[in-house]
């Protein structure tokens, strides 16, 4: 149950002064500046935080409950919908979890194009969580510059899978097509023109009085805290470790790929946007490294695997083997092994893993989403005790805690 | 970083515990172990001071739930991990469903504190020595616990999509 006002109505006592009682504060559940819907209970001296509590679930959509009732291909949309702001890393992690279960050989470049599309997503997802930073700040300028860049990974999402937010990229096996020549040119175009544009961004925010006051030591975490928090991703990475599931557990063959991993020392709010703002420069690194390879290999673009992939849709409309195929795959008629997986990709914000467990039936017996944000928004409270009001904001937009991942 | 083998910590975990467990080996890269419930929180705090093997990472915990094994019916899966040997650990407590009782490793991991929230929450698994066991995504009046098998999706009396309407 949640507590009452007149529960929180606590006091406190000092010498020389009278008897204060502490004022609670409901900071949301719909404020404008807590990034989605969630409430935090806040207990303020004056304009310093002595405590907080969070209440989560309002926006709960229940999807492990949904995903038992669902053949493998059905999950991909509600994959979509946790993290909404980088979509193809969750379809990708949801579709390597199904591989790594049916024992699926995925061909070189099918991983290519895949690491291509998730750190596109990964530099759209950070420039979101960077300019929304500085809007809290109060540099509404730069969001609005860099914005469009996001507009623009959208257009070659769209280029890629027909759709923009809730992309449902990608099939057990690989891509519904191979990328047309637009993918490349827009790619290149964003590879050319974005970088000044970032910079410019950087140059706004990072050595700015303002920013640098009301960001360094504001937040921060130490680093055994962090990880007993269970942090992972940029989070952890500020608070100077430089663990990263791309480089130590490498999956889709990031181990072929050159890229540094920036880490932070203190892990204030101001480490987490640099370490933000140099993993999209590393992205774009790959990005180019990626776009080469799969330009000088053959065009494959998904599995030889009748019996999970998809048929092309023009087969499906003449062949009769074809229909009953994608009929007996959409309809979950083709039976996973059993088995239990846990795969566990490096989301935008941290490791995002899937735990499968199949009993051999046409649905997963139970599905559970690691979720990152789910485990950063606990720490919460201890990271803004202490601090100030105004440093609630700052703090929150920065660990980039996204409701629909938060609930699922 | 020196990665740790199966074997080894096999092995190793036999040294401190004796031949007690339920060891299944590797299932995609994950080392598997199963346990009664009077050990898990014993093992799991030997592995969090076991400075050598580094397993000081609490990845996920989550319930699951299989009516037919009598006596066995709620099941808890918690995954730790060794960011410095670079090695996964899964390992399974069961319960009867009478009496769902696991101790909490909030006195270990700060992130258990919402993990075993969210498992109470779904599969009414009580987490011995938490210090606020209640509902965390569904609402506080709520009197199920929704991701037991028992409670199915969809109206059990729809007939539009029983399984003999695709032939099966």
């Amino acid at each position: 149950m949640m507590k009452t006002n007149q529960e929180f109505l606590t006091t406190i006592e000092q010498p020389g002064r009278p008897e204060i009682p502490y004022t609670t504060l409901n900071l949301g559940p719909t404020h404008p500046a807590t990034h989605g819907i969630f409430q935090n209970v806040l207990q303020l001296d004056g304009e310093r935080i002595v405590s907080g509590e969070q209440t989560i679930g309002y926006i709960h959509r229940a999807f492990e409950k949904i995903a038992e009732r669902r053949p493998f291909y059905q999950i991909t949309p509600l994959t979509d919908r946790l993290n909404y702001c980088s979509a193809p890393i969750n379809n990708m992690g949801w579709h390597l979890t199904v591989e790594k279960l049916l024992g699926v050989q995925i061909p070189k470049r099918v991983d290519y194009m895949r690491v291509m599309v998730m750190e596109l997503a990964r530099v759209a997802d950070h420039i979101i969580c960077n300019s929304i930073l500085g809007v809290d700040t109060g540099a509404l300028t730069g969001f609005t510059y860099v914005y469009q860049w996001r507009e623009f990974i959208y257009e070659i999402y769209e280029e890629i899978c027909g759709a923009r937010l809730t992309t449902n990229m990608g099939r057990v096996g690989g891509f519904e097509r191979d990328f047309n020549k637009i993918v490349f040119e827009k790619t290149r175009k964003f590879l050319k023109d974005f970088p000044p544009v970032w910079r410019e961004f950087e140059n706004l925010l990072s050595r700015n009085r303002i920013f640098m006051d009301r960001t360094i030591d504001t937040g921060g975490l130490s680093l055994e805290r962090a990880l007993n928090y269970g942090f992972t991703g940029p989070n952890l990475r500020a608070c100077g470790l430089d663990y990263d599931l791309r480089a130590a557990e490498a999956y889709c063959s990031y181990e072929d790929f050159e890229f540094d991993i920036p880490v932070g020392t203190t892990g204030d709010t101001y480490d987490r946007f640099v370490v933000r703002n140099e993993e999209i420069w590393q992205s774009l690194r790959i990005i180019e490294q990626a776009m080469l390879k799969i330009e000088a290999m053959e065009p494959v673009f998904h599995a030889d695997s009748d019996h999970y992939y998809l048929p092309p849709k023009q087969e499906v409309y003449k062949n009769m083997e074809a229909l009953i195929y994608h009929f007996k795959i959409i309809m979950g008629e083709i039976e996973a092994p059993v088995g239990e997986v846990y795969n566990a990709v490096e989301g935008a914000n941290g490791e995002l893993g899937f735990y499968l467990v199949s009993d051999g039936g046409r649905t997963p017996y139970r599905l559970h989403f690691r979720r990152p944000c789910f485990i950063y928004y606990q720490a919460f409270p201890e990271m803004v005790k202490d601090q100030l009001l105004s440093d609630a904001i700052v703090v929150m937009s920065s660990l980039n805690v996204i409701a629909g991942e938060l609930d699922a | 970083m020196e990665e740790i083998q199966s074997e080894q910590l096999q092995q190793k975990l036999q040294e401190a515990f004796g031949q007690i467990y339920d060891i299944q080996g590797d299932t995609f890269g994950v080392f598997n172990l199963e346990l009664p419930v009077n050990q898990v929180f014993g093992l799991i705090l030997h592995l969090f001071r076991d400075n050598e093997l580094g397993f000081n990472y609490l990845t996920d915990i989550c319930g699951v739930h299989f009516p037919d094994q009598k006596g066995k019916e709620l099941g808890v899966v918690y995954h730790l991990q060794s960011m410095r040997k670079s090695k996964r650990l899964r390992i399974k407590v069961f319960v009867p469903l009478e009496k769902p009782e696991v101790p909490s490793l909030t006195g270990i991991y700060a992130s258990a504190n919402w993990m075993e929230r969210e498992t109470y929450d779904f599969y009414g698994i009580q987490f011995v020595g938490h210090p606020n066991l209640r509902r965390i995504l569904n609402m506080d009046e709520m009197i199920d616990f929704p991701m037991r098998k028992e409670f199915p999706l969809e109206d059990p009396l729809r007939e539009d999509k029983a399984d003999y309407q695709f032939g099966r």
